[in-house]
């Protein structure tokens, strides 16, 4: 038990004097700093999302080099025999294929990684909410756009960074994977540094679009849920809507507009892209999306009571 | 420093604060009293800026809270202990509000050892008892050395040595010339701690003044009298215009006599005494007195009706 002696001598006895200037972003900055590194879902996180997009992607490309060998052997992946005469002409179409998708390949595994940096970006500000943290937060530092902002920038470069690494990693593991067919990208080719750069900030602006959410929403679930739901679902659900062919408003009218279509863009031509904006068109439509959604959360989180 | 005007809180269509005007004055300790559902916490949030006033306004030395340089070196509160994240360690946890403000580091160390927290700065707050939560939201509280603080309920879920301790500590801070608003539903609390009351009941003002004023002006006098022949001296005291009830341990209750008064009737009448005292008027008395017509939530016990019908209430 400390007693008030103890308070006495470390307090003092009068009240000190405040240091000039005010309290700002840069000590905000580090306090969310100090937030996101001190709590075990972050690092949980990241590690699932660097897991998840490196291992996605060495299993495409290590299915890939398998498909190659079984032809080349003359079997289908299930073991039946291909006519000789049919052997060359499948492998060389597969290796084409493969080549002109390598980098696209072994990118594969953002698909899922954008699930998990939602559940981060998230969480930085609903778990505020859900501890009661918000209370104290606000109490230390009422200024309201300062802690919003510092919050979004501490969150917006970590994802970036964990985004950009993840997404090399997983670049340069595919391709060593296919490699071994020599059916691997190289970052000098037309395109491919774009797109694992792209890669990196899909995947940040994934994050801060479900932190804008996030702020609107106060809630983990409800957060997590409607990133998902916007990011997943949609682009599976746009899927249903009628074909080229269409006379009427139909999925390629609308595939540019999907949150999902628009942000992937810069990172895959797995889609063709025929309907889609221009990469970097594509990816400012979904940098809209997010930047809806984190001036939504701002106002909410300026105006509601904590 | 804290002043209030005409401060007003809505929910819906409850009036959770309602016209509030109050001063928080330096140097000494006001206590905020009230039943549960008062508007106590809501008032504190209301003065923190985490809610927005309907109408009205509150000001902290003068500013409102997000225009202070230094929000933590001017006032530091605790509102609720579980405010915390509880995957975080008390150390970082004070840390990082420790960065808002521009403080050092080896101010979380002291406020940790203040609070007497240093041996498990670095576990998880999950893990915390109540009494462990409280002491790190007072250690937060004092992070900023700030002049104005204020505590909700800081003694819920303490021990009696944790209450001591906080008690002596509010005392402390109070003697350093800061200001210390502290609130409670316990008069008993209050009582022993505050200098100076502000009571309120369903978001109102009912009272502000000092401890003293209020126990003189919201609770008569009385007198605790221990006798052989209780139906005597109530019938003398009865007949001499005083009140007379009985206490649960047998004694009697005298109100509206002095003790020297009760004495005298007593050796006029020739009634023995054993045990003559000036009951002490508590706070707790005063204030269920003030504020039973404010009470949110009332509950009836069982039975009460009937006793009040046959008059054995006193």
């Amino acid at each position: 038990m400390t007693s008030v002696a103890a308070h006495e001598r470390l307090v003092g006895g009068a009240v000190a004097p405040h240091p000039p200037g005010r309290a700002g972003f840069v000590g905000t900055v580090r306090s969310e700093f100090t937030k996101l590194w001190s709590v075990r879902s972050t690092y949980w996180t990241l590690l699932a999302l660097l897991i998840v997009c490196v291992g996605i992607g060495a299993l495409f490309c290590w299915g890939q080099t398998a498909r190659l060998a079984s032809i080349s052997s003359g079997t289908t992946l299930r073991g039946g025999p291909i006519p000789a005469g049919a052997v060359h002409s499948i492998l060389i179409q597969r290796e084409d294929q493969t080549r002109s998708m390598a980098t696209t390949i072994s990118l594969f595994g953002l698909l899922f990684g954008q699930l998990i940096i939602v559940v981060l970006g998230s969480l930085v500000i609903t778990s505020e909410y859900s501890t009661g943290m918000i209370r104290t937060s606000l109490t230390s530092m009422p200024r309201r756009g300062t802690i919003f902002a510092a919050k979004a920038f501490v969150f917006g470069v970590v994802a970036l960074v964990t985004g950009l690494v993840t997404s090399f990693l997983a670049f340069f593991v595919g391709q060593a994977i296919l490699s071994s067919w020599h059916v691997n990208d190289t970052l000098g080719q037309t395109d491919v540094l774009r797109s694992v750069i792209g890669g990196g900030l899909f995947l940040c602006v994934c994050g801060l679009l479900s932190f804008g959410i996030g702020a609107m929403l106060r809630h983990s679930a409800g957060a997590i849920s409607a990133s998902i739901g916007l990011l997943f679902v949609v682009f599976i659900l746009s899927n249903f809507l009628p074909g080229p062919p269409s006379g009427w408003f139909g999925q390629t009218d609308i595939d540019k507009w999907i949150p999902f279509f628009a942000g992937s863009r810069l990172w895959e031509n797995a889609l063709g892209g025929v309907h889609l904006f221009s990469p970097w068109t594509s990816f400012g439509v979904f940098c809209a999306y997010a930047a809806a959604a984190m001036i939504g959360g701002l106002v909410l989180f300026l105006r509601r009571d904590a | 420093m804290i002043e209030a005007r005409g401060l007003t809180k809505r929910y819906g269509n409850t009036l959770a604060v309602d016209q509030l005007s109050f001063d928080v004055e330096p140097g000494k300790i006001t206590g905020f009293l009230g039943p549960n559902g008062a508007g106590k916490t809501t008032t504190m949030r209301l003065i923190l800026g985490l809610d927005r006033p309907t109408s009205g306004d509150v000001r902290v030395n003068g500013k409102h809270l997000n225009q202070l340089a230094w929000p933590m070196r001017e006032v530091g509160a605790l509102l609720d202990a579980k405010a915390v994240h509880g995957g975080r360690s008390a150390y970082n946890h004070l840390l990082c509000l420790a960065q808002t403000n521009g403080l050092h580091r080896s101010r979380v160390d002291e406020v940790l050892d203040l609070v007497g927290l240093h041996e498990v700065a670095r576990k998880r707050s999950k893990g915390f008892s109540l009494g462990m939560g409280q002491r790190l939201g007072i250690a937060a509280a004092l992070l900023g050395d700030p002049s104005i603080l204020m505590f909700d309920e800081p003694v819920n879920g303490l021990d009696p040595e944790g209450i001591l301790w906080v008690r002596n500590l509010m005392k402390a801070l109070a003697a350093e010339g800061r200001t210390v608003f502290v609130s409670s539903h316990l008069m008993s609390e209050m009582e022993n701690t505050a200098d100076f009351l502000i009571v309120i009941g369903r978001g109102k003002l009912i009272a502000q003044s000092s401890v003293a004023e209020f126990i003189a002006a919201n609770s008569q006098q009385s007198v605790r009298v221990s006798t052989p022949e209780r139906s005597a001296l109530a019938a003398a005291a009865a007949a001499a215009g005083a009140t007379v009830r009985d206490d649960d341990s047998g004694k009697l209750i005298v109100l509206g006599l002095t003790p020297a008064q009760v004495g005298d009737l007593a050796f006029e009448h020739g009634i023995r005494l054993h045990e003559l005292a000036p009951a002490h008027a508590s706070l707790e008395q005063a204030f269920m007195e003030l504020t039973a017509s404010s009470v949110e939530f009332q509950a009836g016990l069982p039975g009460d009706q009937d006793r009040v019908a046959a008059g054995k209430v006193a």
